[in-house]
């Protein structure tokens, strides 16, 4: 296999006296999709963020494309080509769309000493790049406030791409969406895997996972049993390790194989 | 610009706008209503009164601009998510810093100024420094700075001079390039003009005769309507702009795009203290004298512009072309009544009228427009 986009190799974090992540590695390849699964609390949330430069990790190493990196902000990582989208705050309501798209990295258009942003480019690139997606904007000023949940997850992830993401890193893009919603999510994550970018999918759905994962990390209180591929692992076996195997299997047995 | 090829079908549930709707249905729209509802109203009560001739336009222009001028600063704060409550203690220090360090110390009056300007501008930092690290409210933090400087407003004064009014402002400020700047006049040829051919009228006798009754455009309308177009341009058309609506909308989605949100924030509550400042210099250059009570409740007429003109309490959202309007209803009625010989206590129960219908309007557009629940 290739060499790895990121390697993050034995992660640790500690908040005081709470242990986080008790050393957890996983790679990131160009063009899958690694899906990240694990219960609430699990460290899932926290893993990434030291992926993204928000936590400094207690212990452990960190390879973008082979070379040590340690990232002082988010700016860094966004800069280096990784982009996070996170659940609750990838987009501002009562912004628009375009103003939205472009928060962070506005185009700017000179007149003499006077830099102005370039609202007809952001308009043009912001209609552009949601119809490639598949959404149709009343128009680029319309608030992200009037798109759904999914709409609005497909926002963050086409920025991302349009900026020239190389890893994307999506933390429960799917947990707050119906059923159709999901669906235009996760055919949104395969159209971004075919462009060739990484994406770490965080879940804590199996189903969601297995419809568009490559390779399957499970953390259970911030712990990993390492990294699976797709053939090699069953949806039965993921809920498992995810729940911590034994309780669950005795909690599955009681409630007749339903959860 | 809508060239490109649609790659997906139209959805359904997206309701078409017609284009009356949607110019329509913006943030100003509760600030243009409330203006033209009150030009009308005075229009009908208070025509005959002089409100709306040369002299009596200047008189409301001028309180306008008062009030825009503080609305500009405490609007970009808004909407970076911030409030400034020392404001009106601010105008208040700034004078009677003017006042201290031109009359007493004998400086001159444009190192006074520039002086004030910074000694000011350093406060309004600190006022954003202290907020963005402790991560206190703001409405705290320059709740304190309220008193902290009336505090001082009052008390050096008193120690230095034994009293809380300074004069004499108005002598050494004579012939000062820089007082100037925020005393004077302009436009006074073209005035001359405007009473010579009768368009306003003369005085008939006196030292003044054949001046015309209003004799040009005070500097201090010229600073209203810089800050509103500069106002109203950064916030629209710069990318700053893009990252004060950002700091305010929501500071984390901000940040975690890398705007740098502590930054933006500090710099409008800089930005908030230059306009108390400039309202400062320009009524101590007006009245020749600062004195320890001026700019008492400035803060929230300066607020109340804003949410008159539709800038959301919370932060994100909000107009400067709004806050204008804002001003220019809160001057046109605080002077308008007088003019139509309404008991002047009136005039509270007539603004907080106006406040709640601006308010239930622009809450209403705003969901429009942003699809808040
Ligand atoms: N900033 C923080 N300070 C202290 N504890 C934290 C912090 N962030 C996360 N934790 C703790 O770390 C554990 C893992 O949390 P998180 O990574 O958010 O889990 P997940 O995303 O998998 O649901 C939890 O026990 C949580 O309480
Ligand atoms: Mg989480």
């Amino acid at each position: 296999m290739s060499q790895p986009i990121i390697q993050m190799k034995n992660i640790e974090k500690h908040f005081g006296s709470v242990i986080a992540l008790a050393g957890v590695s996983v790679d990131i390849h160009a063009g899958e999709c690694h899906c990240l699964l694990g219960d609430n609390g699990a460290g899932k949330s926290t893993f990434i963020k030291t992926m993204s430069g928000v936590h400094k990790p207690t212990k452990g190493e960190i390879l973008f494309e082979g070379k040590p990196l340690n990232f002082a902000r988010p700016r860094d990582a966004i800069e280096a080509g990784i982009a996070t989208v996170y659940q609750d705050l990838a987009m501002i309501p009562l912004m628009s769309v375009s103003r939205n798209f472009f928060m962070g990295n506005e185009p700017i258009k000179k007149f003499g000493p006077i830099s102005m942003f370039d609202h007809e480019y952001a308009n043009e690139v912001t209609m552009t790049e949601m119809r490639k997606m598949g959404i149709n904007l009343r128009g680029p000023d319309q608030a992200v406030g009037t798109l759904s949940g999914g709409e609005r997850q497909t926002v963050a992830i086409a920025r991302a791409v349009h900026f020239g993401a190389k890893v994307l890193i999506l933390d429960e893009p799917t947990s707050a969406l119906g059923v159709r919603q999901t669906a235009n999510v996760l055919s949104t994550i395969d159209k971004v895997r075919a462009q060739g970018i990484g994406v770490v999918f965080i879940t804590h759905n199996v189903r969601h996972a297995m419809a568009v994962g490559d390779r399957f990390t499970v953390l259970n209180r911030g712990k990993t049993y390492g990294t699976a591929m797709k053939d090699e692992v069953s949806p039965e076996e993921l809920q498992d390790m995810m729940a911590g195997g034994q309780e669950l299997a005795t909690l599955e047995g009681s409630l007749g194989g339903t959860v | 610009m809508t060239e490109t090829p649609q790659t997906a079908a139209p959805d359904e549930r997206v309701k078409t706008r017609s284009r009356f709707r949607e110019a329509l249905i913006r943030p100003e729209l509760g600030g243009i209503c409330g203006t033209l509802l009150v030009f009308t109203f005075f229009l009908l009560t208070a025509f005959d009164s002089g409100m709306f001739n040369a002299q009596g336009t200047m008189n409301w222009t001028i309180v306008s601009a008062q009030f825009a001028i503080i609305a500009v600063g405490a609007c970009l704060l808004m909407i970076a998510g911030e409030f400034d409550l020392s404001v009106g203690s601010m105008i208040g220090f700034a004078g009677m810093m003017i006042a201290i360090f031109s009359v007493t110390l004998g400086w001159p009056v444009w190192i006074a100024i520039l002086v004030t300007f910074v000694l000011c501008i350093g406060i309004g930092a600190l006022n954003g420094y202290i907020v963005v690290k402790t991560g206190l409210p703001s409405f705290i933090v320059t709740l304190a700075f309220l008193f902290i400087l009336r505090g001082f407003t009052i008390f050096l004064p008193q120690t230095i001079e034994r009293k809380t009014i300074i004069g004499g402002i108005r002598d050494v400020s004579d012939g000062d390039w820089l007082a100037a700047l925020f005393g004077g006049k302009v436009f006074k040829g073209l005035f001359q003009w405007f009473g010579d051919i009768g368009l306003i009228s003369t005085f008939e006798r006196g030292t003044k005769a054949g001046q015309p009754v209003v004799d040009g455009i005070p500097m201090l309308v010229i600073w209203a309507l810089a800050l509103i177009f500069v106002g109203h341009f950064v916030l629209n058309r710069t990318r700053f702009g893009n990252w004060i609506f950002a700091s305010g909308g929501n500071a984390q989605a901000a940040r975690y795009v890398g705007v740098p949100v502590n930054r933006v924030k500090i710099a409008m509550f800089m930005f908030s203290a230059f306009c108390a400042t400039v309202f400062a210099v320009c009524q101590v250059m007006e009245f020749g004298s600062a004195g320890a009570d001026r700019g008492n409740l400035k803060e929230f007429e300066a607020i109340i512009s804003v949410v008159i003109g539709g800038a959301l309490l919370t932060g994100g959202y909000g107009s400067v072309l709004g806050a204008a309007l804002g001003a220019l209803i809160f001057g046109v009625v605080q002077q308008g009544l007088f003019f139509a010989g309404v008991e002047s206590s009136l005039f509270r129960v007539f603004l907080g009228v106006i406040l709640l219908l601006a308010v239930i309007l622009n809450t209403y557009i705003r969901r429009m427009i942003t699809g808040e629940k």
